[in-house]
């Protein structure tokens, strides 16, 4: 069984969506087991642009592999502050670094609280494995 | 039994291996009062017996085999080199499936790759896909991409009447479940008035090129007229012409479409047929049909493969834009070697000879007492005549007078065009042909009033 | 031979064969065409376009390209294509040349119907076997493919329940292993997709559908036998539940060739089916179409049929045939392509259900399951199986071992064709994990299965002594295994240049 990084750092949704807050902005992408589960993601289709609002739950964006397509959704509510545009050229950065130079968007929250309602790293990790059966 | 190669022995050996006493015993699943129903059919016939069955039916049709054909309008009876049918019933092409494993379907793969480079060069489009059903789905297709494109934001797609009734009867079958308004079409509207149409609401405009009556419309300026509003610029073409006009492409249109039946596919009595799509890159992902990409293989050998499969129905699902699966994969085989045989010379020199005849039968015709032909614009193959009696008489007349089969009687989808009909004239019409319909429309409306009291079945 | 005729610069082997554009020469044609007989007329300069980017090859160019390229094809006549869901069966020669008669090929779609009397009795007769065969009352032949069929048959439902005054029902359901087109055709029609879970036995769940039964619901769109291969066991369940509330039942007719004479659609309490000639009725699949989708209804969607149909707008006298002409249903969702369907195709669907007959077209069902059962039966215990159970006319079994690690239902099939098969459907249905999906058909002899089933067991016994021919696999094929990631990054989809119109407009 594959193992896969959730860093403490991070809250995540059921979704496979990692959210890593710095000041009053904070930093989405999809995680390591998301990306593994898609394998060579070949092209990101960005729905947002800077100065859209975002709710919790919206799809900003659409990634492709060869064999799937998966949305991904805000897992908090904000203003899109900073797109990814690195992606549009390199979507394989998702998979090699998901939580670093692989981020997707960075929204200014609107509610800080919305974070108390994801996962946190063990939890998202017991998560994964489950799924893994 | 036909096609079963089954033994009693292979049955018997096979039923016993599978652990059940009889064929029927593999059934149980269904429930037993609906089992084994009896199909009202005929008896199996032999296949000599079936090709005559076949003989008699095809032969109790007109077709353009023992009669002049000058009927068009969005089906045509274009010259279909020897060569294409030999390529289509190679086994080893028409019993293929969709080429989903790319190391047994390099043929297929490549044939559809250059399929679609053709398409391109033909329409000046950056990508083309692998086809549609037919020039009305692939229009129809079009809309869902530019509904797509703008995320459903714009409801608006204007229409000009010059499109083929079918392909906007289609369009509107195909949206029938969602908001957008079709607009445009029910006048006589010309291209300008549908650029006054234009609004921060338009998603797509769509024109013929030539249109629906043959004529080739003034585009100049079009497309600068459709982008500044913000749209996009659709352009349903004929592909024989596209040998001679500018392409869509130097135009300014978005997206291409029509159809490919002229294009080496026989009329068939309406399919199938072979529906062209192709447009800029930036819509690419935004397509419905296969797509053939290059790529390598392991050893870095040159070699194709269907891509942007995440676009398709069997991946995406509920949220596909479209639920396309088949292409007309044959057809577009077919287009594609017709296009590689005609080639650069043949396909402008078709197209010429098409000019030419059209504009010579023009002509006689509209010398002809009584009948009158709309030259007011360049046209290509077909033209509008206006008759001295109803269209419908005097093709009576040329069908059972003269072996001709007549033009299109465009009062049937355009109420004010009363006694209009539209010809086609094709590189397969000789002038012999040609010079004998003038004859019989010379004459046509004198037979017409001596049959007034007959009664003609034909058969 | 040189090396340089083996390997390109960059050491890559070369290509199969050239881009038909890289054969020929300028100036070289293939087309023998006319002189003019008629005066030439002036053309419009000002609308000529300048260059026409097409290839400049000879006759003979043009035969053996793609007599080259068709033989990097693999296809029924070369071999068993056990490729579930699609029913590669054989595809009899006769029924190409009855659709190549001139008086089919050469009549014009929009000619008088009294002049192509033929081609419309034709259809107007396979259009009432089709009805027989399904047990409903009426079909329309226009649907130019299985996934219209169902487009027409989800519009239809949509008509009626809006005919009604039902604006409401907006639901569809569709179970988690049916066909990638039910959910995408669903959208299409502006309604909603619920899915619903199938139990272990591979039958719909009949306290999911309940639980998301009511008053919103539309219809049911399902595939006897489903797509797992298996009659549902609870179909007369589910069309009561599904009518108790008010939807119509939708019958995906994929999987016909396990019905022929074993169960009519209609009986089973079906409202709306539709076929794929391309299927069960052998016309050829052509390297991804044309099909062919004709749609059958009950009578509450009769007035609501796609169209035109083929009616008989006159009786005729004794001794005189009747009449046939085209007709538009009264309420009809529209057409869904120009003309009257894929002629051609249902020439050869009439000519297999003439030569065949009633008692031909039971037989080939009862063939058809016999060989998947058989194969099913020969494959259990080695490969594992989500159901064992007698299956329909394809089963289901799983690519991967628990004592082979790292081996995937791809693998396997990429091995097959190193034994000279064309693999079983991968990845499908998406409930089972490592979906191999394996259909016979009825054409294929015994000795056929039984070489399929020892390659089947021969990989099984590779993928645990030395799993690397089947990562490695395929050897044979005039291909590797391709890299679709490099085709989905670096578009390649056309090999022309096109000009960039919009810096030729500014020049």
């Amino acid at each position: 069984m594959a193992d896969w990084k959730t860093p403490d750092n991070a809250k995540y949704t059921e979704n496979d969506e990692w959210i890593i807050v710095d000041g009053d902005t904070a930093k989405v992408g999809l995680t390591d087991y998301a990306q593994d589960q898609l394998s060579d993601i070949v092209f990101v289709d960005m729905q947002v642009e800077v100065g859209d609002t975002v709710s919790a739950g919206d799809s900003f964006a659409t990634v492709e592999s060869v064999k799937a397509a998966s949305d991904v959704y805000a897992p908090a509510s904000g203003e899109v502050v900073a797109v990814n545009s690195a992606l549009d050229d390199t979507p394989e950065t998702i998979n090699g670094d998901p939580f670093g130079a692989g981020w997707m968007i960075e929204i200014k929250l609107s509610d800080a609280g919305e974070l108390d309602g994801l996962l946190d790293a063990a939890a998202y990790a017991k998560h994964c494995a489950e799924r893994e059966g | 039994m036909t096609y079963i190669p089954h033994t009693d022995a292979d049955r018997k050996a096979m039923l016993e291996a599978i652990g059940v006493d009889s064929l029927d015993d593999l059934f149980d699943a269904v429930p037993a009062d609906l089992r084994f129903p009896e199909l009202d059919l005929p008896p199996g016939l032999s296949e000599m017996e079936t090709a005559w069955e076949l003989n008699g039916l095809a032969s109790a049709n007109v077709a353009a085999n023992d009669f002049a054909l000058f009927l068009g309008a969005g089906a045509y009876n274009h010259f279909i080199p020897s060569v294409v049918n030999h390529i289509l019933l190679r086994g080893e092409f028409y019993t293929a499936y969709t080429p989903y494993q790319p190391e047994l379907s390099q043929g297929t793969l490549q044939a559809i790759f250059e399929y679609q480079s053709m398409m391109c060069a033909l329409t000046g489009m950056e990508v083309a896909n692998a086809s549609h059903y037919d020039g009305a789905t692939s229009l129809a297709e079009a809309v869902i991409v530019a509904n797509a494109h703008f995320r459903g934001k714009r409801s608006k797609i204007i229409l000009s009447p010059g499109v083929n009734p079918q392909y906007r009867a289609v369009v509107r079958t195909y949206h029938q479940g969602n908001d957008l308004k079709f607009v445009g079409d029910k006048g006589s509207a010309t291209v300008p008035d549908l650029v006054d149409m234009l609004d921060d609401d338009t998603a797509m405009l769509v024109v013929s090129y030539p249109n629906f009556f043959g004529q080739i419309d003034d585009l100049a300026g079009l497309a600068k007229s459709v982008h500044d509003a913000g749209a996009l610029l659709c352009m349903v073409v004929d592909p024989i012409a596209l040998g001679l006009f500018k392409s869509p492409g130097e135009l300014g249109a978005d997206i291409v479409v029509g159809e490919g039946q002229p294009l080496g596919i026989p009329l068939s009595f309406g399919g199938p047929y072979l529906g062209f799509f192709a447009t800029r890159e930036k819509f690419v992902r935004k397509i419905a049909g296969r797509i053939v990409g290059e790529t390598v293989d392991a050893d870095g050998r040159r070699a194709y493969v269907m891509t942007l499969r995440p676009r398709e129905q069997d991946i995406r699902r509920e949220k596909a834009t479209s639920n396309i699966c088949t292409n007309q994969g044959l057809m577009a085989l077919a287009a594609c070697v017709y296009m590689s045989v005609m080639g650069k010379h043949g396909l402008r020199r078709a197209a010429e000879l098409c000019y030419h005849k059209a504009h010579y039968a023009a002509q006689q015709i509209d010398a002809l007492e009584g009948y009158s032909v709309d030259m007011s614009q360049p046209f290509f193959k077909e033209f509008v005549v206006t008759c001295p009696e109803p269209v419908a008489a005097i093709n009576d007349v040329l069908l059972e007078h003269w072996g001709i089969i007549g033009g299109y009687d465009l009062s049937k989808d355009y109420p004010a065009r009363e006694n209009q009909m539209l010809l086609a004239v094709t590189e397969m019409n000789t002038k012999d042909e040609i010079d004998t319909l003038v004859e019989a429309l010379r004459s046509a409306p004198d037979d017409i009033a001596n049959h007034a009291h007959h009664h003609h079945h034909h058969s | 031979m040189t090396d340089e005729l083996i390997v390109n610069k960059n050491g890559a082997p070369p290509p199969l064969e050239p881009l038909i554009y890289d054969l020929g020469a300028p100036g070289r044609t293939g087309a023998i065409l006319p002189k003019p007989d008629v005066p030439e007329a002036d053309l419009p300069a000002d609308l000529l376009r300048d260059d026409l980017d097409l290839p400049e090859v000879s006759e003979m160019d043009v035969v053996r390209h793609f007599l080259r390229l068709s033989q990097f094809n693999y296809a029924i006549d070369k071999g068993f294509y056990p490729l579930g869901s699609c029913t590669m069966k054989y595809n009899p020669k006769l029924n190409e040349d009855m659709a190549r008669l001139p008086g089919f090929a050469l009549a014009h779609p929009l000619q008088d119907p009294s002049t192509v009397q033929g081609a419309l009795a034709l259809m107007y007769q396979l259009q009432e076997w089709l009805a027989a065969i399904s047990g409903l009352e009426a079909v329309s032949l226009q649907p130019a493919a299985g996934a219209q069929g169902e487009f027409a048959g989800i519009l239809m439902i949509r008509a009626y329940h809006l005919a009604n005054g039902e604006a409401h029902r907006t639901k569809i359901i569709v179970p988690d292993s049916a066909h990638g087109t039910n959910p995408a055709t669903t959208a299409m029609t502006g309604l909603e997709v619920v899915e619903i879970p199938s139990d272990a036995n591979g039958d719909v769940d009949l306290d999911k559908l309940r639980e998301v039964c009511g008053e919103d619901v539309a219809g049911m769109m399902i595939t006897v036998p489903n797509t797992l291969g298996v009659f549902e066991r609870h179909i007369q369940d589910i069309v009561d539940i599904i009518h108790g509330c008010g939807g119509l039942m939708y019958m995906d007719g994929a999987n016909m060739n396990a019905m022929l004479g074993i169960a009519k659609p209609g009986d089973l309490g079906f409202d709306v089916m539709h076929y794929n000639l391309h299927k069960t009725f052998s016309t050829p699949h052509g390297g991804g179409g044309p099909g062919s989708g004709p749609v059958a209804v009950g009578d509450k969607l009769l007035p609501f049929l796609p169209g035109p149909i083929v009616t008989i707008v006159d009786e005729g006298d004794e001794g005189e045939p009747p009449l046939y002409g085209l007709t538009m249903p009264e309420q009809s969702i529209g057409a869904l392509k120009a003309f009257w369907g894929n002629f051609g195709m249902l020439v050869r669907a009439f000519t297999y259900i003439s030569i065949n007959g009633a008692n031909g077209l039971r037989a080939v069902t009862d063939h058809a399951v016999l060989n998947a059962n058989y194969i099913r039966s020969r494959l259990q215990g080695t490969y594992p199986m989500p159901f064992e159970r007698i299956c329909g006319h394809e089963f289901v079994c799983e690519g991967h071992f628990k004592d082979a690690d790292g081996i995937h239902a791809l693998d396997i099939s990429k091995r097959l064709m190193d034994y000279g098969f064309h693999p079983p459907t991968n990845y499908f249905p998406l409930i089972v994990p490592e979906a191999l999906l394996i259909e016979p058909t009825e054409t294929e002899t015994k000795e056929a299965c039984d070489a399929f089933v020892e390659a089947m067991l021969a990989i099984a016994k590779e993928a645990k002594e030395s799993p690397d021919v089947l990562h490695e696999a395929p050897h044979v094929t005039p291909v590797k295994r391709v890299d679709d990631v490099r085709a989905a990054k670096d578009l390649i989809l056309c090999c022309r240049v096109i000009p960039d119109w919009d810096a030729e407009a500014a020049k």
